[in-house]
């Protein structure tokens, strides 16, 4: 056997939960701001073109994407990575080094690439607003992870790789494919010798743009918002459960029937729009069919609670994983209707999309990051969580949070989409814009208000991951399944 | 023959042959089992055994050599 003195090091894994604890706050606390931008609209003048919902926007969804998210999918994959491949990463200097330097380059590189956003500096293209250099620096913080990835895999000792590990690789390849091709783009200075050095050009144009970017953008939420998240519950779940995976070979299942089907779905973006119709029927199909490699992880999610739904009650971190994979399986369900052509007629541009977008975000991603970083927690410092009793004030205030947002979303964007189709006897439109503004007005605060509460929860979750960082009692040893917690 | 027609029977093979290859996974997963060559569900131990300590599931061998 390997050397007993030999620990899991956890230093990345660490450093990345503090980020993700940092950029959850800034991406959500901007999202609170122009929620109540939209329902009060002074308040985008407060510091006069920075406090712009259009220069706000951009940064909220960035942050969140990118800075908060792919944070809590390095924190974990720096933790889980070791322990299902068995592996310590202070066994290799070099990987320990590249780990290290994955996240300062990461760190610099959101922090100078938010900046560039507030300045107005931007492609325009949706998640991927990032101009060039941006661009290049984000491809070497992926090729580090990836050399973290397979470095690791490299020495491990357990030979097969867990479900997780398959999630982990291939959000890896998956945001690689996607990222370079749709970031294709033509610094104009370099080729013109004029203008802004930092400017591009998208290499395609027009429709064919607008098929690439929403390949893109889709797969972005499948890479980014999806598979990585997948990773985690398989980990997480059963960890903190004591349970296994209810079948394994449902786990394996799922991965293909979603890694064969997500990539067709993008389409469903661009319904009635100038791409060809067999396109846009495609993308609907193919969003309808992914219902099932969705649902099959969501429910071998569920039933690996199976005879141990005790558990529910009495650890706020199973709560908090259950009601993700419960999200999960209500924005999976969700998405697909949306897509069909009829539906598509009267939600698309209404905000039942945003609403759409926030129950899988919040409560599926936001609350499966969550919960692992405060099941991570006691095992990065031998101390117990802080306060059990936080943590559930937080998950129940976090989750009327989510309820009010999607809610209010739904009948907003319901609302929308009759009134602007609604049309009097002669095919007049019976509604100006502006009515439907005054309609939803009511929405738009209680989305705002939805929004606050979730924020507030965040920093719940930030005092007490630090408590338990630095004041929480001392455990001997790293608890084995459920997390310890003081009352 | 009109471009967009090879394109439409190309696509739909296509389709039809990952249709069968996923379902051919299906039948490959269940069959290694019930003949004795894999036991996939013990992989699910991967997670709750993952003490450093701990033997691993199926171990690598060379790399477990290198570490003694």
């Amino acid at each position: 056997m390997q050397n007993p003195a030999i620990e899991y090091d956890y230093t990345v894994a660490k450093w990345f939960s503090y980020l993700a604890i940092l950029f959850g706050i800034l991406g959500m606390g901007i999202g609170v701001w122009i929620a109540f931008e939209l329902a009060f609209p002074e308040l985008n003048y407060v510091a006069g073109e920075y406090s712009l919902f259009s220069r706000l926007r951009p940064i909220h969804t960035n942050t969140v994407a990118f800075g908060f998210t792919l944070s809590g999918i390095f924190a974990t994959w720096y933790y889980v990575g070791q322990r299902v491949l068995k592996v310590s990463m202070a066994e290799s200097k070099f990987l320990m080094a590249v780990g290290k330097l994955h996240f300062w380059l990461y760190f610099l590189g959101a922090l100078l690439a938010v900046g560039s956003l507030l300045v107005r500096y931007t492609t325009s293209k949706e998640y991927a607003q990032f101009e060039w250099p941006f661009d290049i620096v984000v491809v070497l913080v992926w090729v580090l992870w990836g050399i973290s990835i397979f470095g690791l895999i490299g020495i491990r000792r357990e030979k097969t790789l867990y479900i997780s590990l398959w999630y982990y690789i291939a959000t890896f390849l998956g945001v690689a494919m996607l990222y370079l091709f749709n970031n294709m783009e033509v610094p104009t200075y370099l080729i013109t010798g004029m203008g802004d050095p930092l400017h591009s050009v998208s290499m395609y144009a027009g429709t064919n743009d607008a098929m690439v970017q929403w390949w893109y953008g889709h797969n972005a939420v499948a890479f980014v918002f999806t598979v990585p998240i997948i990773a985690m519950i398989y980990y997480y779940l059963p960890k903190e459960s004591g349970q296994p995976v209810y079948s394994y070979k449902l786990s394996l299942l799922s991965f293909w029937g979603l890694m064969f089907v997500y990539l067709w779905a993008g389409g469903h973006h661009l319904i009635y729009s100038t791409v060809p119709d067999w396109m846009q029927t495609m993308g609907s199909v193919f969003s309808i069919i992914l219902i099932l490699p969705s649902w099959g992880s969501a429910l071998n999610m569920l039933l690996t609670m199976k005879g141990e739904w005790g558990q529910l009650k009495e650890n706020p971190l199973i709560k908090f994983m259950v009601l993700a994979s419960t999200f999960y399986m209500l924005s999976t369900l969700e998405g697909p209707i949306q897509s069909i052509k009829s539906v598509n007629a009267l939600a698309h541009f209404t905000d039942w999309i945003p609403g759409h977008v926030h129950d899988g975000t919040l409560g599926w991603v936001g609350f499966m990051i969550i919960a692992a970083i405060m099941h991570m927690a006691p095992r990065f410092y031998k101390r117990e969580i802080y306060s059990k009793k936080l943590l559930e004030m937080q998950f129940w205030l976090q989750t009327t949070g989510i309820v009010l947002y999607f809610s209010s979303m739904w009948i907003a964007g319901i609302t929308q989409g009759m009134m602007w189709r609604a049309v009097d006897q002669y095919g007049n439109l019976a509604y100006s814009f502006i009515d439907t503004v005054t309609v939803l007005h009511p929405y738009y605060t209680l989305r705002g208000i939805g929004g606050l509460f979730y924020f507030l929860g965040l920093f719940m979750w930030a005092y007490n991951f630090y408590k338990t960082m630095t004041a929480s009692k001392a455990i001997e040893k790293e608890p084995q399944f459920a997390s310890p917690m003081a009352a | 023959m009109d471009t967009r027609l090879i394109q439409g029977v190309a696509y739909l093979g296509l389709i039809i042959f990952l249709t069968f290859i996923l379902y051919g996974y299906i039948i490959h997963l269940y069959r290694s089992e019930k003949k004795g060559k894999r036991n996939y569900e013990k992989y699910g131990k991967m997670a709750l055994d993952d003490e450093l300590s701990s033997p691993p599931v199926e171990p690598l061998e060379e790399n477990e050599k290198e570490s003694k």
